[in-house]
């Protein structure tokens, strides 16, 4: 298998007044195509920073970050933005759908980045709510959904433009057992049917099961670094 | 769906709130318009260079001897003169039945009118062959529903009519005059000077001004300053000038309305620009994390700078819209209401002000909450730190 991602000796640190934190020392890690990885960690152990320069949405202070073998980290804002819509599917923990949105409106957001004809864009937008299992839902807005509907919507929001990468944060943690397990399997299936690579942050054990790996994250380290590099 | 769906869309998200700004937007464009379409039939009165205007120097109320008129008439350049005086007349009641009669000497009046007063031959001659005949400006004879041939009581305000012991004479419409678009006698009802002269109570042998061509416009200066030299260190003392300048200080009496419209139309948008720009940066704070939902998707922060500031041109815009139309309403109850006075229509200059004012209030209610749009960063919108 080829690397994805692939992040050598990145560092990053945050100033809070005049205290400077250092969040990642030096770290690295690869992931292949195709994989489905699970981070844990405790709380401030960096996971979200982690999603956030794997997904071009912060930047790395030192350190190289390469996504399918060219370095993203010295993008600047504009190609980093278009990098971000043609490459990188995000799926939050509050789902963060637009309320005023229909689920098929809020699916086809990501399209209006691209050239696609209208027709086109609701055949792939219809494709992408079948394959969570909402086309009954198209035209329903978030808040006559459940919570798990709405993720679901999110998570066809975050394929229908056919990203390579998937980054979930936490997209059970606002869900109950049961539609938490559906979740996690629509994620399975996008990434064992659609060869989608998933990288998902997660407090919960239950959830990280899903994953064909696990990395732990510690005060800015895998815990067991071999692992990850 | 595109970025204009979605800005209509995101205007849309609190519809009392947007309500309520397109109201108080059109409320302040109707105010505009209404006063620019005013302004510009008041100013837009078709003027002859030659034309001038002898009055009381005191003002226009103040009226002067008949001779006066004589002796105006027959000074050196001076082509034709005719006189006029303000009957304060109204058809049944106030405010409604208001119409600006003008009792005249017909002959010389048609001389000096000439290019407004195109009537059929037998209008006119019926109008200068009756005494009692009156012409009435042909859109005031349409919201009356007068007839030519018709007796029509007319009540004066000012005057009582020695004949009846009241105010009121019975005229015979002779004709209606065609008012086309800056025409002088918009709105005018003309009767006879003579048969008023002879049945008013009081105010005999006086005139209200005196309306003059001169041979030339060369000579405007030279005779104007001749007729006020001729009556300086008299009772009555005049002041002449060419029409354009009389309209523009009959104006100015009725109210400087270039400052009414400046203060008026400024302070509501000033106040509309504050209402509307703080909502707009406040709706954008709510959607503080949507901006930031819609950044990582892909949205560039100029996509995001543009769509907001869509959103508030096309508030301002549709707000804009509304009170213009609002403006046509108004002005249409007003020309049924109203008797007299130039008829008001929605003026073009008051749509192109109202565009460019909509223009300049959608980009300056619209830049802050842009740019604070634009500047966001996606991991502070969505709190992922």
């Amino acid at each position: 298998m080829t690397d994805l991602i692939r992040l050598t000796d990145v560092e990053k640190n945050y100033t809070r007044g005049k205290e400077k934190i250092s969040i990642f020392d030096k770290l690295t890690m690869r992931i292949e195509q195709g994989d489905f990885v699970a981070i844990m960690g405790p709380s401030g152990s960096g996971k979200t920073t982690l999603l956030n320069l794997l997904g071009g949405t912060d930047k790395a202070d030192k350190g190289a970050i390469e996504f399918d073998g060219k370095r993203i980290d010295n993008l600047n804002e504009g190609q980093l933005t278009a990098w971000r819509a043609a490459n990188v599917g995000f799926i939050f923990q509050f789902y963060n759908l637009m309320p005023i949105l229909t689920a098929a409106q809020n699916v086809e957001l990501p399209l209006l980045l691209t050239k696609l004809a209208p027709k086109k864009r609701r055949e792939n937008v219809a494709t992408a709510l079948k394959i969570v299992g909402l086309e009954d839902r198209a035209k329903h807005r978030p808040r006559e959904m459940s919570g798990g509907q709405q993720q679901r919507v999110a998570i066809a929001r975050a394929i229908v433009s056919d990203p390579k990468l998937l980054l979930c944060d936490e997209p059970t943690g606002d869900l109950d057992r049961t539609t938490a397990d559906e979740i996690l399997g629509t994620l399975q299936v996008l990434n064992r049917d659609l060869g989608k690579t998933i990288i998902m942050v997660t407090h919960d054990a239950q959830a990280a099961k899903f994953a064909k790996r696990t990395l732990h994250l510690d005060k800015g380290r895998f815990e067991q670094a071999e692992l990850a590099a | 769906m595109n970025d204009r769906a979605l800005m209509w869309k995101n205007l849309w998200r609190k519809p009392v709130r947007t309500i309520l700004l397109v109201v108080s937007i059109t409320i302040a464009f109707a105010i505009l318009c209404v006063m620019l379409s005013f302004n510009d039939a008041i100013s837009n009165v078709r003027t002859l260079p030659t034309r001038m205007i002898t009055l009381s120097k005191i003002n226009f109320t103040e009226p002067l001897p008949m001779a006066h008129y004589d002796r105006i008439a027959r000074m050196e350049g001076v082509a034709v003169a005719t006189h006029m005086n303000w009957f304060g007349g109204y058809f049944q009641e106030m405010p409604r039945g208001f119409l600006p009669v003008f009792a005249v000497d017909p002959e010389t009046y048609f001389q000096v009118y000439a290019e407004d007063l195109q009537i059929p031959a037998e209008q006119r001659d019926a109008f200068f062959n009756d005494p009692t005949a009156m012409l009435v400006a042909a859109p005031v004879a349409e919201k009356f529903g007068w007839r030519v041939g018709q007796r029509i009581p007319i009540k004066s305000n000012i005057f009582t009519n020695s004949t009846s012991g009241d105010s009121t004479w019975e005229f015979m419409l002779a004709g209606t005059i065609p008012t086309p678009q800056g025409s002088s006698q918009t709105g005018s009802v003309l009767i006879h000077y003579d048969y008023f002269n002879e049945t008013r109570t009081f105010g005999r042998d006086r005139i209200g001004w005196v309306p003059f061509l001169t041979t030339s416009a060369e000579l405007n200066d030279r005779v104007s300053n001749a007729i006020d030299q001729r009556f300086a260190n008299s009772a009555d003392e005049t002041s002449t000038n060419d029409e354009a300048t009389f309209n523009k200080s009959f104006t100015a009496q009725l109210g400087n309305i270039a400052l009414v419209i400046t203060l008026v139309v400024g302070s509501a948008f000033i106040a509309i620009l504050l209402i509307v720009g703080t909502t707009m940066a406040l709706a954008v704070r709510e959607r503080t994390k949507e901006v930031g939902v819609m950044k990582t998707l892909g949205f560039s922060s100029g996509r995001v700078l543009r769509m907001v500031l869509g959103e508030s041109m096309l508030l301002a815009f549709l707000g804009a819209g509304f009170g213009a139309l609002l403006a046509l309403g108004l002005l249409a109850m007003a020309a049924g209401a109203g008797g007299g006075g130039p008829p008001v229509s929605l003026a073009p200059s008051a749509l192109l002000w109202s565009a460019l004012i909509a223009l300049g209030l959608g980009l300056l209610t619209g830049l802050a909450p842009a740019l604070q749009a634009y500047r966001m960063r996606i991991i502070d919108a969505l709190g992922r730190r």
